[in-house]
């Protein structure tokens, strides 16, 4: 198991550049999710000032 | 020819009840692709006789930097509907892609950074794909800063829709930079003309990732843009039907 982390003593790399990868993944899709709620709240506001 | 799938993409509430449709597909094929193609890169693959497992970072990195370029160009492909065909969503769309661009640069960016240090010894080198892919955040970060400083929506529009037209000279300059000018950055070796000149048990989880990364783009894009065409049409009667 060792031996995988280390990854041939590359693993100071390749772990920090998989973990930026995902990390993006992740907060684009928290993102996103977030516009679309934010999105959501607005209209839902407006729609019930045209009440 | 029947153009009435076209005519439809100019609907808010059709493509809004599309992308709330087929976002949670997507999402669920993207996940499954990526995580296979992860194990395949991180656990299955060889180890390379030159980088050793360092080539592995080639598993995030590269899918990264084609994402970038990806989501640049439909956005400038989007824009120019918009601004051909006056389609409000095909705007939308575009400035839905802008953010995901973004980040997957400053990904692309970071992990090539990471892989440059053992590599080349170096973290950065003003090389012209470096150099270029770095032009490409500053033109993301334009797009979106000039929607953002003009408040009339249609001329946010007009204006960031030439801005992305304009800026895609920079897509083809990233992609052969390589092969045009001396870089210390790797040729293509996947996406070329002739085979990929990867070893196969190295190549499928490389594959598997990029579709993987297609179709996490693809549902990202459409949960952003729901958000956008409710910002844009939040006074129309079809979102008091969606959000009852």
């Amino acid at each position: 198991m060792n031996e995988f982390f280390a990854m041939d003593g590359y693993g100071i790399y390749l772990w920090p550049s998989f973990a930026l990868g995902i990390g993006v993944i992740v907060l684009n899709v928290i993102l996103a999710w977030r516009s679309l709620a934010a999105a959501k709240l607005d209209a839902r506001r407006r729609l019930e000032m045209q009440a | 020819m029947n153009w009435t799938w076209f005519h439809r993409l100019g609907s808010p509430p059709h493509v809004y009840g599309f992308a709330a449709r087929w976002a949670p597909w997507f999402g669920g094929a993207a996940t499954l692709a990526i995580v296979i193609a992860l194990y395949g890169g991180l656990v299955l693959a060889p180890e390379d006789y030159q980088q050793k497992d360092a080539f592995r970072m080639v598993y995030v990195h590269a899918p990264s930097a084609w994402l970038s370029l990806m989501a640049y160009s439909t956005m400038a492909v989007a824009a120019a509907v918009g601004l051909i065909w006056r389609m409000k969503v095909a705007h939308s769309a575009a400035a839905a892609c802008a953010p995901i661009g973004a980040w997957f640069t400053v990904a692309a960016l970071g992990t090539g950074m990471l892989w440059g240090k053992p590599m080349w010894g170096t973290y950065w080198v003003w090389d012209p794909r470096l150099t270029a892919e770095l032009l490409l955040l500053f033109l993301y970060f334009g797009y979106m800063g000039l929607r953002a400083a003009i408040e009339d929506p249609q001329k946010a529009d007009k204006a960031s829709a030439v801005f992305a037209i304009v800026g895609v000279v920079n897509v083809p300059i990233i992609k052969f930079s390589v092969n045009w000018w001396n870089s210390l950055h790797q040729e293509a070796t996947v996406m070329r003309m002739g085979k990929p000149t990867m070893n196969f048990d190295m190549l499928w989880p490389l594959l598997l990732m990029f579709v993987g990364f297609a179709l996490y783009f693809a549902a990202v894009v459409l949960i952003r843009l729901r958000a956008e065409l409710l910002r844009r049409e939040r006074g129309a009667s079809w979102v008091r039907g969606v959000l009852a």
